[in-house]
């Protein structure tokens, strides 16, 4: 170990930082809509919809993410119709290229998650929410959704950290996140074991921040807590009805 | 928490001990066994034929040395990027991966004598701006600059002063770039030279740096067709002293050898019969 190199090139590292947390967020946050999207799709009950969300997660789950990012990134640069097209600008970029192979993976995955949350919900809720009048699309965003995510939490943790993880695989199409700029420094000084252990602890930091925040989130959306909570609301209510 | 903390960083700290002692220093001799590194993704120099066989210029030469040296040799394959760190760790003995003999790998390892020398030089599309580009001076040597040379130098600042060069990480070639280059291109690296030239041709660079050595062939097939070198001759100075056998500094007996075996080779012309083979012209290192 040469633990002279971990003042000299933390910092350097650090600075890949926002990339990561950049790439990371915007590919699940448009990654987020693309599953519930899909997932809306999956459970729609309609045969050529639910074929296609099925051949697209087969697709998205069952191939590596870095073969995709290679596809993505390498693959449309081989054909000069796509270098033409209005997409290229867009495609040129490895940013872009790594956003839009992360998105529709992590969509893929998400989609499968908020289903599995959506066919949890009671059936029996779904019919209530129908005698009450209730159209389909006031039914999913009062009833079947919100309960939807609550149950997709836990596995929506999952699939956030390991899409922070999975950024790492975008410095093999030249993007410098945190584990580009290891692999840069790595290449000046030969020292690999050093700059990963400094990478890996910036990802369990930011993993372990991530982890908590789920967490909280978790408990706050918890049905108990929200019962808790309802109770003292009425119980305040009712005390302050004496007076 | 704390407590975990400390605990798993002891275990990292023993994992990692393990991980970097280096293999014992010993006595090479005849009969003895020894295991070279090589990229396989740089042709001619070294690569991966269609049935995962590694094949070129490199593979027979390390055929031909171990002949000489009259030891038993095994070929294997090592990503680029830990090429060097993982013979410290002792995976193999040697390496011989179109590796330039430059100051800064000293630190870190040993050499043989130069075994190839080629001159390093820029390619574009066919279809850049670039294309006809040339300097009055066509040899560049970068240990000692005349005036000449110095125009030469500015010449290609100027030529490419704001685009975007590609270049293999962890190469002399990034270290020119970024040593004279760097203040005035944008310097794109790739983990191998053929995903390099993939974005070439899709116009991500606007150029690429790498050895004569592995464009000359690349331009004359097929796959090169759209290319064309430009500008000069590079050798020296960030370039190193030409292509040898890296290997532990622990290991001053195995240099040795190959260095004996190296310059025999030579005398008898067979290293210039490989290399005119593999590159098409000779760029076999001279005593």
């Amino acid at each position: 170990m040469r633990f002279e190199l971990f003042p000299e090139y933390f910092p350097q590292l650090l600075a890949g930082v926002p990339m990561t947390l950049q790439l990371a967020a915007l590919s699940l946050f448009l990654g987020f809509f693309l599953a519930v999207l899909l997932a809306v799709l999956r459970t729609s009950g309609i045969a050529p919809l639910v074929g296609f969300v099925k051949v697209y997660v087969y697709v998205f789950r069952g191939t590596p993410l870095l073969v995709q990012i290679f596809l993505i990134y390498y693959g449309t640069g081989q054909f000069d119709l796509i270098k033409q097209s209005f997409l290229w600008p867009v495609l040129r970029e490895a940013y872009w290229c790594a956003i839009i192979a992360m998105t529709l993976n992590t969509g893929a995955y998400t989609s499968e998650i908020i289903r599995g949350g959506i066919e949890s919900v009671a059936w029996g809720q779904v019919e209530a929410a129908k005698a009450c009048g209730m159209n389909a699309w006031l039914r999913f965003r009062r009833v079947v959704f919100p309960q939807a995510i609550r149950q997709a939490l836990p596995g929506y943790g999952n699939e956030i950290i390991l899409m922070v993880k999975a950024t790492s695989l975008a410095s093999t199409i030249t993007l410098l996140e945190v584990t580009g700029i290891a692999r840069k420094i790595i290449s000046q000084t030969y020292a690999p074991v050093e700059l990963f252990v400094m990478a890996g602890a910036i990802y369990l930091t930011i993993v372990f921040t991530i982890t908590r925040i789920v967490d909280l989130i978790e408990k706050r959306l918890s049905p108990e807590r929200a019962a808790a909570r309802g109770a003292k609301a009425t119980a305040e209510r009712d005390l302050a009805s004496v007076h | 928490m704390k407590k975990t903390l400390t605990t798993l960083a002891a275990v990292a700290a023993l994992a990692v001990a393990g991980i970097a002692a280096d293999a014992s220093a010993k006595e090479w001799a005849k009969g003895a066994k020894v295991k070279i590194a090589t990229e396989g993704a740089y042709a001619p120099w070294n690569a991966t034929d269609s049935s995962g066989k590694l094949v070129g210029f490199e593979v027979d030469l390390a055929a031909d040395l171990c002949k000489r040296m009259e030891v038993e040799c095994e070929v294997v394959q090592q990503a680029w990027e830990g090429i060097i760190p993982a013979l410290q760790a002792g995976k193999y003995d040697a390496i011989m991966a179109g590796m330039s003999i430059t100051a800064k790998r000293k630190e870190v390892i040993d050499f043989s004598r130069s075994y190839a020398q080629t001159p390093a030089i820029f390619v574009v599309t066919k279809a850049s701006k670039s294309a006809g580009f040339k300097t009055e001076a066509e040899r560049l040597g970068l240990d000692e600059v005349d005036a000449a040379e110095k125009k030469a130098i500015d010449a290609v600042i100027g030529e490419f002063k704001g685009k975007t060069i590609g270049v293999q990480i962890s190469t002399t070639h990034e270290n020119f770039l970024r040593e004279y280059l760097g203040k005035d291109v944008t310097v794109k690296t790739y983990d191998t030279q053929e995903n390099l030239d993939l974005d070439l041709q899709a116009g991500r660079v606007d150029a690429a740096l790498a050895s004569a050595s592995y464009w000359v062939p690349l331009l004359s097939s097929d796959k090169g067709k759209d290319m064309v070198m430009v500008g000069p001759h590079m050798t020296g100075g960030p370039f190193g002293a030409g292509v040898g056998a890296g290997i532990r500094k622990d290991d001053p007996s195995l240099t040795a050898m190959f260095d004996k075996a190296i310059n025999a080779a030579i005398d008898d012309g067979s290293l210039e019969k490989l290399a005119v083979k593999w590159f098409g012209f000779d760029a076999s290192a001279k005593k």
